[in-house]
């Protein structure tokens, strides 16, 4: 079904104008408001009277999340703390998150785009929404909470972590569809199988899944293993949470990007340049008609191409392929987001340990486990065992502190972890998607 | 009195205790007696050798992590209750061992124990008070 038929088949053109029209606005709104914004536009040279068409957008400056950071925590508001309603946050590249705010209209807009998502991937009212993505800073629990809601169906806000308990609430209360990580699904799955309960037992019927790549070989195992259609959602805190755009449940093929409110670009990551329609690059958004925190052409280090070609479900949006990597050392552990930065940052703040480290992740089931190298250098030895398993202890409940996600901590004699002439071989990523 | 003791940090790999034996070896240092304590990531050689400040600058050109730790060697009696009787002193003294370990010497009729305290000069002077004796470090380094 299509929750909002007049904008999600509108003409490509009568979109466009729209576009537009929205654009326009926009680009004047923040050029008087953010003061960031109309630095950097002056500095390029461009005036909102410039922008004129979509085709002007190209002339506006990127937005990254160094700009975030360097404006942090507010400083890219258009409106004051008192008209905020919602704040969220997500992983910063060091100590300080990527916080974002929320106006009441702003909440409204998300729950409508959320209700797009849900009934785009055949949610509809009647059923159970089981979900289990995280509530809190996340944006990805309440964000889900208001779409089920606005559609009618009944929301169960378990949010993460016991899984029999989840399991035997889905069973019980009659769960229809399923919301969380794709890895957390496949980790339900396995717990069923271990409870001997298997999927007749459930009256799952969708799973709506996010917040991590993953790939249609994964996809088909979800399906089989919990006997579901398994849709892939996508969007980042930054430009809403999700809602940004989904698959239709017709035909999973590309995820419809809800064009009325954002601006997808595909770019050359290193010179920025537009890429044409097809051609794999950066995704760039530019959120329209968002009014806390509008963002304009922002790098969201994700690679994908986008499909301009018409869906069989009758939605005229331009779809996104799956995401495929990231432009920068970005990982995402169990749904959260990790920068390698942030993990140097803690490092660093304890005494004695040195710059040096690796990270290794790998899937253990289903779930992601990471491990911390750090070398042990002659300040933190110790003859004893008890202070060295201590000092790794202490910094396992630091990162988990910085990180939100848990992660084991090894030390490793000095001068083992590889150093490289240039960029330091920080990551290795185990993970078979 | 005191003793010193070289502690080297060892992850669980095979191969590596063979290196820091080699490395000693190649360097004519002898290593009068040894304990391994270990987890599942990593393990902590503690040696005492003939020459403290040579093993220790070598296994350190060798990229290895060296601690340096003063502890004491006693000599206990070779006969059951032996042991006990050290560490009812420093147990009625509240003195903590942190570790141990011990060893034969080469005549047979006592054995060698070497400790680890927090509060070493404490311990030195609860075990003199008894009457135990304390050896000396070239005493152990020569053996």
């Amino acid at each position: 079904m299509i929750w909002d038929e007049e904008f999600e088949t509108l003409p490509r053109e009568a979109l466009e104008a729209i576009q537009t029209k929205r654009l326009r606005t926009l680009v004047e709104r923040v050029y008087a408001l953010v003061p960031p914004y109309r630095k950097k536009m002056q500095e390029a040279g461009v005036k909102p009277d410039d922008i004129k068409s979509l085709d002007d957008l190209k002339r506006l400056p990127f937005t990254t999340k160094d700009d975030l950071r360097d404006n942090y925590p507010f400083g890219m508001f258009t409106v004051p703390l008192e008209r905020i309603v919602r704040i969220h946050a997500s992983s910063g590249t060091t100590g300080k998150p990527t916080v974002v705010g929320y106006t009441k209209r702003d909440i409204e807009t998300w729950a409508e785009l959320m209700a797009r998502t849900l009934s785009c991937a055949g949610v509809h009212s009647g059923d159970v929404v089981h979900n289990a993505y995280g509530y809190g800073l996340f944006t990805g629990g309440l964000g889900f909470h208001y779409g089920a809601e606005r559609i009618g169906a009944t929301v169960i806000p378990i949010s993460g972590g016991n899984t029999k308990r989840q399991i035997m609430v889905m069973k019980d209360f009659g769960s229809t569809v399923l919301t969380c990580t794709p890895s957390y699904a496949l980790n339900i799955a396995e717990v069923m199988q271990e409870m001997g309960i298997s999927p007749s037992d459930l009256k799952l019927r969708v799973g709506v899944f996010g917040a991590e790549p993953w790939s249609e070989r994964m996809r088909e195992e979800i399906e089989k293993k919990l006997n579901i259609d398994a849709i892939d959602i996508y969007g980042l805190s930054e430009i809403i949470g999700p809602g940004v755009s989904v698959e239709c449940i017709e035909n999973k093929k590309g995820l419809h990007i809800f064009e009325d409110h954002f601006i997808a670009e595909i770019i050359d990551p290193d010179t920025g340049e537009v890429l044409p329609y097809g051609e794999k690059g950066e995704l760039v958004f530019t959120t329209l008609t968002k009014e806390a925190f509008p963002l304009i052409r922002y790098r969201t280090r994700d690679i994908t191409r986008l499909i301009p070609e018409p869906c069989v479900c009758g939605r005229t949006f331009v779809r996104m392929e799956k995401i495929t990597g990231r432009t920068d050392d970005m990982l995402i552990i169990r749904g959260v987001n990790v920068f390698p930065s942030q993990i140097e940052h803690v490092l660093m703040s304890i005494e004695g340990v040195e710059p040096h480290y690796q990270i290794i992740v790998d899937r253990e089931g289903a779930l992601d486990v990471m491990e911390v190298q750090v070398e042990v250098s002659e300040r933190l030895f110790s003859d004893e065992i008890k202070v060295l398993e201590s000092l790794a202890k202490k910094i396992e409940r630091e990162l988990k502190e910085a990180l939100s996600v848990s992660c084991r901590v090894k030390l490793v004699e000095p001068k083992t972890i590889q150093r490289s002439e240039g960029k330091a071989k920080r990551v290795i990523d185990k993970r078979k998607l | 009195m005191k003793l010193e003791q070289i502690s080297i940090f060892l992850e669980n790999k095979s191969g590596r205790l063979a290196e820091v034996t080699r490395v000693l070896a190649d360097a004519g240092v002898n290593i009068r007696a040894l304990s391994l304590a270990d987890t599942a990531d990593f393990g902590i050689l503690r040696l005492i050798v003939n020459d403290t400040e040579k093993a220790k600058q070598v296994l350190k050109e060798n990229g290895f992590t060296v601690g340096k730790t003063e502890v004491i060697g006693i000599e206990v009696p070779d006969r059951p209750g032996g042991l006990a009787g050290i560490l009812e002193v420093l147990g009625r003294e509240g003195i903590n061992v942190e570790y141990m370990y011990a060893f034969v010497q080469k005549s047979g009729d006592s054995a060698i124990i070497i400790f680890r305290f927090d509060e070493l000069d404490m311990a030195i002077k609860a075990l003199t008070k008894a009457g135990v004796r304390i050896l000396k470090g070239e005493e152990i380094y020569a053996m």
